[in-house]
C-alpha cells in the first residue's frame, strides 16, 4: 500500500539522531526498514519524520569485550548469521540470526531493529532473553544499559523513549554451552508460530517467542530443570504463564501444545 | 528458406522468454501518458452496511485532488456483465461498478477519486466520509441459508442463488440397494488468486474521435471490450482493449472489474487518461476469490467396493455478487463427481449461495478441482470401508481404454482414454512398493514421523468450449470458438495472430511451432500477436485450459488455409495442375521433378506483387480462421503424492510427487512440464497452506501475504513427471489442455497421502487445508480428545 506522507533526515551520528528524534513527537527510526516500512505502509504506523540512522558506520561490528560478545545495531542479521566470533563465542545468536526472514531480509534487516521493535514473534529477542543479553542505550543525557528480559515491557513496547536509540547488544560467552533454537513455521521465510530458546549449564535458561505478548521465560521448565527433571518431564510445564495469541497460524491452545513438544526437542538437543 | 525440421513435439525454447525473464516485458503498469490522473476507490471496511451518505467534499479540497464520485453519481448503461445464469429462475443482483446504499462485503467500492498523483488519490480516498450503518453480515453459507439469516441482497428474501440439478440413471433405486453407502463431507476452503502482477489498468480517450483505448492487466480483452460497451454505452467499435504482458491470473483475471468500468468512464467524464493500480491488500479485497464449497459426497457400491452410484450435494458460495462465471464455475465440475469411474446412477445437486464476502468466481481449475477432490477422497473413504489398497480400488473401478468418444455416468462424451495406463506408469516412476515398505518400517517402529502415500487418479473437462453445447444445455452467454489469422509478409516472415490472450502459458512458442511446421519456415520468422483487440479483433481469450486445445486448432486452420493458396500460385507458376504438386515441410514440387519447386515465402512474394496470379486467385498472402470444437477434452492422469508427517506437531512435508498425466497430443514438452509443475505446485498449496478466512463479521482475516502462507521455493518438492498420449478426438491436432490439470490432480493425492499417514492412529479425515493445527486436531479427535 501507500504509506501516508511523512519527513525523512538522514543522521549523520547517534547525537544527530538523538537531536532529530527529539525535534518531534512522532519520530521514529529507521534502521533496516523491515520491521517499520510494512507497518507505514499498512498506515498502521504513520510517523511524521523518519529518521535514518542506516548509514552511521560505527554502528555495524561484532567485537569481543571481556567475557562478553558486542554487537553493533546496525549489524545485519546476515552479519550477525555470519560472524565467525558469534559462531565461536554465542553459537545460538548467530544460528538464530540465519533463521530470521529469507535472505533479502537478513541482508537489510538489522538486529537493532528487530530487537527495537519488540515484536513477541520474532526470533532474536527470545534468544537475548534467554541469554540475558545487555542492552545498552544512547538518550540525550548519556548511556544506559538494560536487561534483555526487562527491555521487552509488551507488545511493540520496548523500555525506549522517543528521544533514545538501541546502539549496542551485548550478549555472554556461552562457548562449551549446549544450546538450540527450534522454530516452528510454516514457510522459510515466516515468524515463528513457535519458538523456543534453550542454554543448557548449570542454570539452564529456556525462552519463548510467540507466548505471549513479549518474549518470555519458560521458567516453569527453568524450575524443573533447576529440580533436575528430565526434558520430558520439564517440557510438560512449558504453556505455565503464557498467554500465546490465537491467529491463522495457530490458536492459542495449538500454541501451547506445540510449545511443550518444541522445549522437549529443544532441550534434548541442547543436552545431546 | 525451407526447413525439414519439425518443431512440434520438441521443447522449443520459449520464444517469449528473452523479453520476459531479463526484466523487459511491458506491463500496464508500466505504462505512463502525459496528462494521466490516478484513480483511487473508497472500500467499505464492513461486510455488510448501509450507506447513508458519502461526503467527497473533504477530499475536493485537497491538493491534486481532480475529482471524486459517490455511487449515486454514475448512470450506468448496464451492470458489469454476468454471462452465466445458470437457471432460468437465478437470482441474478445486477451489480454496478460502485454500491450505492448498501455495501455488501469488505471491500465493496463505495466512492471514487481522482487526482493528479497516486498518493495525492490514495490520501483523498482516506478523507472521504461515509456514513455507515453497520448491518450483521453472514459468511457461512449454511448460515446464509438457515431461517432469519441476514439478507445480502434483500429483493430476493433468500441467500439462495440458485439450485442445479443433474441426474443419470435410477439413482435412488441404486442407493437403497446398494449394501455399502460411503458418506463423506468436505469442506472446499476459500482461496485468494495472487496473480503475481496485481491489476492494473490506463485509459486514455482521444478527445477528438470519442475513441478509448484500454490497457488492462486481463485475461479476457475480447470479452471486455463487449462488458465494457454495455457497462457504458460507448459502442464497441469506439474501444480498443489492450492486454499487454499479464503477469498471470489463474482465473482472476477472467473477469470484468468494476475499476475497468470506472476508469473508462471517469476518462470520459474528465477528458483525461485515468490510471489505476492495485495495491496487494487491495487485491486481497476486491479480486475476485475462487473454491469455497462444502460438499456432501456419497458412493453407493457393493461389498467388494464397485461403485454403483454417485450423489453429490453442493453448496457454493458466490460471495456477496455475481462476477462474469460465477455460477457456472460450480457446474463446470458438475459432470465430474464420479470422476474417471463407471457405475450406474449419477446425481448432483449444487446450490450457489451470497454471503457478504468478496466475490467468487473461475480460480485455476474452476469447478474441476472442488468435484476432483469429493470423488478421490470419497472412493479412499470407500477403500478403508472395504479393506482394498487405494491403487486396487481404482483400478476395479476405472471406465475400460476406449479411443473413441465414450459416454461417462456424469454426462460426459469422453474424447479418448486410457486411465489404467496412466496409475501403472505413476506407480513405476513413485516406487511404490518400496514406499509401502519404508510406511510399514515406520509403522512398526512408531517414529514420530510417519509416511503417508495419496492418489489421484483424476479426470477433467477442458478445452472450453463447444459454442452449440456451453451455450445450450449450458446455459452461457458467450461463445468458445477460437480465431487465428496468418499473414505471410513479402520476404517470408509470417505473423500469427490469434484470438487467444497467453498471460505466461507459452502459448505463443506453442503457436509458432503449429504455424512454422504447417507453413515449413523457421520458428525464428513467425511472430505471434495477441491481446489487442485492434491488432486481433476476434477472439475469446485464455482461460479454461483452451489455449492449446481451441487456441491451436484455429492456427493450423488458417496454416492450411494459406497453404491451399500457396498451392494455387504455386501450380500457376510452375505451370502444372495442384493436383502434381506434392508439399511437404514449405516446399511444392512437382510430381516427378523434385527440382521444379516453390516454397511458402516465395510464393508470399508472387502473392504480394501479384504480376502472374490465377485469375480467380486475389493478391496477397493472408487467411483466417475460426475453430469450433465439436466437444471439450478430457485430460486425465494419475498423481502419487508421498507425505512425512511430524505426529506430535501436524507439521506435513511432501517427500515425493509424482504427475503422471495425458494431455493428448504434446505439442510442447517442456511447455507442459511447467504447467503440471506449476499446477502441482499450486495445488499443494491449496491442500496444505493457503485458506481465505472471514470473522463473522465479515472481515477478511488472511487480508495479505503475511498471513495468508502461500509457499515458496523451500517448501515445494522437486516433482517428477511422466505422460502417456492418447489424442483427442476433438480437434485434428489430438491436442487435450494442460494448463489446469495439476491444481484439479493433486489437493486430494495430499490430503489423502496425510489421512493414510495417520490412519494408524485411527484418522479418517483432515480439514482442509491440512495446516499443521488441523493435522493436530485431527490427531487428537482419532485419540479421543476434545477438537
Amino acid at each position: 500500500m501507500i504509506p501516508a506522507s511523512f519527513d525523512y533526515e538522514r543522521a549523520d551520528s547517534v547525537e544527530h539522531a538523538i537531536r532529530l528524534l527529539g525535534s518531534r513527537d512522532d519520530a521514529k527510526v529507521l534502521a533496516g526498514g523491515h520491521s517499520l516500512l510494512p507497518l507505514m505502509r499498512f498506515r498502521l504506523a504513520r510517523p511524521s519524520l523518519l529518521v535514518d540512522i542506516g548509514r552511521i558506520g560505527d554502528l555495524s561490528y561484532v567485537r569481543e569485550d571481556g567475557d562478553k560478545v558486542a554487537i553493533g545495531a546496525l549489524t545485519t542479521h546476515d552479519a550477525v548469521n555470519t560472524s565467525e566470533a558469534l559462531r565461536e563465542l554465542c553459537p545460538i545468536v548467530a544460528h538464530t540470526a540465519g533463521e530470521i526472514g529469507d535472505p533479502q531480509v537478513r541482508h537489510m534487516g538489522t538486529i537493532g531493529g528487530s530487537v527495537a521493535h519488540a515484536d513477541p514473534a520474532s526470533d532474536m529477542p527470545t534468544v537475548l532473553v534467554a541469554l540475558e543479553a545487555d542492552l545498552v542505550i544512547e538518550g540525550p543525557s548519556g548511556s544506559r544499559t538494560v536487561m534483555a528480559g526487562d527491555f521487552f515491557k509488551g507488545l511493540f513496547t520496548p523500555d525506549l523513549a522517543p528521544n533514545e536509540v538501541l546502539t549496542e547488544i551485548r550478549v555472554p560467552n556461552t562457548a562449551g554451552r549446549g544450546w538450540d533454537y527450534q522454530k516452528f513455521h510454516r514457510r522459510a521465510q515466516d515468524w515463528a508460530i513457535v519458538g523456543v530458546a534453550a542454554l543448557d549449564g548449570e542454570s539452564a535458561r529456556v525462552a519463548l517467542t510467540n507466548m505471549g505478548d513479549r518474549p518470555i521465560r519458560a521458567s516453569g521448565v527453568e524450575e524443573a530443570l533447576a529440580g533436575g527433571a528430565d526434558p520430558t518431564s520439564a517440557a510438560v510445564r512449558a504453556a505455565e504463564g503464557t498467554s500465546p495469541p490465537s491467529d491463522p497460524f495457530g490458536s492459542a491452545e495449538y500454541r501451547q501444545e506445540l510449545a511443550k513438544v518444541l522445549v522437549r526437542r529443544a532441550l534434548e538437543r541442547s543436552m545431546g | 528458406m525451407a526447413t525439414t525440421e519439425r518443431y512440434v513435439g520438441s521443447s522449443v525454447p520459449r520464444k517469449e522468454d528473452a523479453e520476459l525473464v531479463t526484466g523487459r516485458g511491458r506491463y500496464t503498469d508500466d505504462m505512463a501518458i502525459p496528462g494521466m490522473l490516478w484513480m483511487a476507490v473508497v472500500r467499505s471496511p464492513f461486510g455488510h452496511a448501509r450507506v447513508k451518505s458519502v461526503d467527497v467534499s473533504k477530499a475536493l479540497g485537497m491538493d491534486g485532488v481532480v475529482a471524486a464520485f459517490a455511487g449515486g453519481d454514475f448512470d450506468w448503461a448496464g451492470p458489469l456483465l454476468m454471462a452465466w445464469p445458470v437457471t432460468s429462475d437465478i437470482n441474478n443482483p445486477p451489480h454496478f461498478p460502485l454500491a450505492k446504499d448498501k455495501a455488501r462485503y469488505a471491500g465493496d467500492g463505495v466512492a471514487v477519486v481522482v487526482a493528479e498523483s497516486r498518493a495525492a488519490a490514495v490520501d483523498a480516498a482516506e478523507s472521504v466520509h461515509v456514513d455507515y450503518e453497520p448491518l450483521p453480515a453472514v459468511v457461512d453459507m449454511e448460515a446464509a441459508l438457515a431461517e432469519g439469516a441476514p439478507i445480502v441482497h434483500d429483493e430476493f428474501g433468500t441467500n439462495r442463488c440458485y439450485v442445479w440439478t443433474n441426474t443419470n440413471g435410477d439413482v435412488d433405486k441404486v442407493f437403497a440397494e446398494a449394501p455399502v453407502i460411503v458418506k463423506e463431507r468436505y469442506r472446499v476452503q476459500r482461496q485468494v488468486p495472487n496473480a503475481i502482477e496485481p491489476r492494473a489498468i490506463l485509459v486514455e480517450p482521444n478527445n477528438a474521435t470519442g475513441q478509448f483505448t484500454m490497457w488492462s492487466s486481463t485475461q479476457i480483452p475480447h470479452v471486455l471490450r463487449t462488458a465494457m460497451a454495455l457497462a457504458t454505452g460507448i459502442p464497441e467499435s469506439k474501444l480498443r482493449i489492450v492486454a499487454p504482458r499479464v503477469g498471470g491470473g489463474f482465473g482472476s483475471k477472467l473477469q470484468v472489474y468494476p475499476e475497468e468500468a470506472l476508469a473508462l468512464e471517469l476518462s470520459r467524464r474528465l477528458g483525461r487518461p485515468i490510471k489505476w493500480t492495485e495495491t496487494r491488500s487491495e487485491g486481497y479485497l476486491a479480486t475476485h476469490h475462487g473454491r469455497d464449497q462444502i460438499q456432501e459426497m456419497e458412493l453407493a457400491a457393493d461389498e467388494d467396493g464397485r461403485i454403483r452410484g454417485f450423489r453429490a450435494k453442493v453448496l457454493a458460495n458466490m460471495g456477496a455478487y455475481l462476477r462474469i462465471i460465477a455460477p457456472g464455475t460450480p457446474v463446470l465440475g458438475a459432470f465430474l463427481y464420479c470422476g474417471a469411474y463407471t457405475g450406474e446412477a449419477y446425481q448432483i445437486e449444487l446450490t450457489g449461495v451470497f454471503t457478504n464476502t468478496t466475490p467468487v468466481d473461475a480460480y485455476r481449475g474452476a469447478g474441476r478441482p472442488e468435484a476432483t477432490n469429493a470423488i478421490e477422497r470419497a472412493i479412499d473413504a470407500l477403500a478403508r470401508r472395504v479393506g482394498k489398497d487405494p491403487v486396487e480400488i481404482r483400478r476395479m473401478n476405472f471406465m475400460p481404454p476406449f479411443t473413441e468418444a465414450t459416454q461417462s455416468i456424469g454426462g460426459l462424451m469422453i474424447d479418448s482414454g486410457n486411465y489404467p495406463a496412466t496409475l501403472d506408469k505413476a506407480l513405476e516412476l513413485a516406487d511404490y512398493e518400496q514406499l509401502r515398505k519404508e510406511q510399514q518400517a515406520r509403522r512398526a517402529s512408531g517414529d514420530v514421523k510417519q509416511l503417508g502415500i495419496g492418489f489421484s487418479t483424476y479426470l477433467e473437462n477442458c478445452g472450453w468450449g463447444p459454442s452449440r453445447i456451453i451455450g445450450g444445455v449450458l446455459q452461457y452467454a458467450g461463445g468458445g470458438w477460437e480465431a487465428a489469422t496468418i499473414r505471410c509478409h513479402p520476404t517470408g516472415k509470417v505473423v500469427v495472430i490469434t484470438g487467444a490472450t497467453p498471460h505466461g502459458q507459452g502459448s505463443e512458442t506453442a503457436f509458432a511451432q503449429i504455424a512454422a511446421d504447417e507453413l515449413g519456415v523457421p520458428i525464428d520468422d513467425v511472430e505471434v500477436l495477441f491481446g489487442d483487440t485492434d491488432v486481433s479483433p476476434n477472439g475469446w481469450d485464455t482461460y479454461g485450459s483452451r489455449g492449446a486445445a481451441v487456441g491451436s486448432p484455429a492456427v493450423a486452420m488458417a496454416a492450411r488455409k494459406v497453404v491451399a493458396k500457396a498451392r494455387k500460385i504455386a501450380a500457376h507458376e510452375l505451370e502444372v495442375s495442384e493436383e502434381d504438386l506434392t508439399y511437404e515441410s514449405g516446399r511444392f514440387t512437382v510430381k516427378g521433378a523434385p527440382d521444379r519447386a516453390k516454397t511458402v515465402p516465395e510464393i508470399a512474394f508472387s502473392a504480394w506483387t501479384a504480376h502472374n496470379l490465377p485469375d480467380e486467385v486475389e493478391p496477397g498472402l493472408e487467411e483466417s480462421a475460426f475453430f469450433d470444437p465439436g466437444n471439450l477434452v478430457f485430460p486425465y492422469g494419475a498423481h502419487i503424492c508421498a507425505v512425512e508427517v511430524d505426529t506430535e506437531t501436524g507439521e506435513v512435508e511432501v517427500v515425493k510427487y509424482v504427475a503422471v498425466d495425458d494431455v493428448g497430443t504434446i505439442i510442447n514438452p517442456q511447455l507442459v512440464e511447467g504447467q503440471v509443475v506449476g499446477g502441482v505446485v499450486q495445488g499443494i498449496a491449496e491442500a496444505l497452506y493457503e485458506e481465505a478466512v472471514y470473522d463473522e463479521n465479515g472481515q477478511l482475516v488472511t487480508s495479505n501475504m503475511s498471513n495468508y502462507a502461500i509457499p515458496a521455493a523451500p517448501e515445494v518438492p522437486s516433482i517428477a513427471t511422466g505422460s502417456h498420449v492418447t489424442p483427442s478426438t476433438t480437434n485434428d491436432l489430438g491436442i487435450k489442455g494442460v494448463g489446469e490439470t495439476g491444481t484439479i490432480a493433486s489437493p486430494p493425492a495430499v490430503l489423502n497421502a496425510v489421512v493414510d499417514a495417520l490412519s494408524p492412529l485411527g484418522v479418517t479425515e483432515i480439514e482442509r487445508p491440512a495446516t499443521p493445527e488441523n493435522v493436530w486436531k485431527a490427531i487428537r479427535r482419532a485419540k479421543g480428545g476434545a477438537a
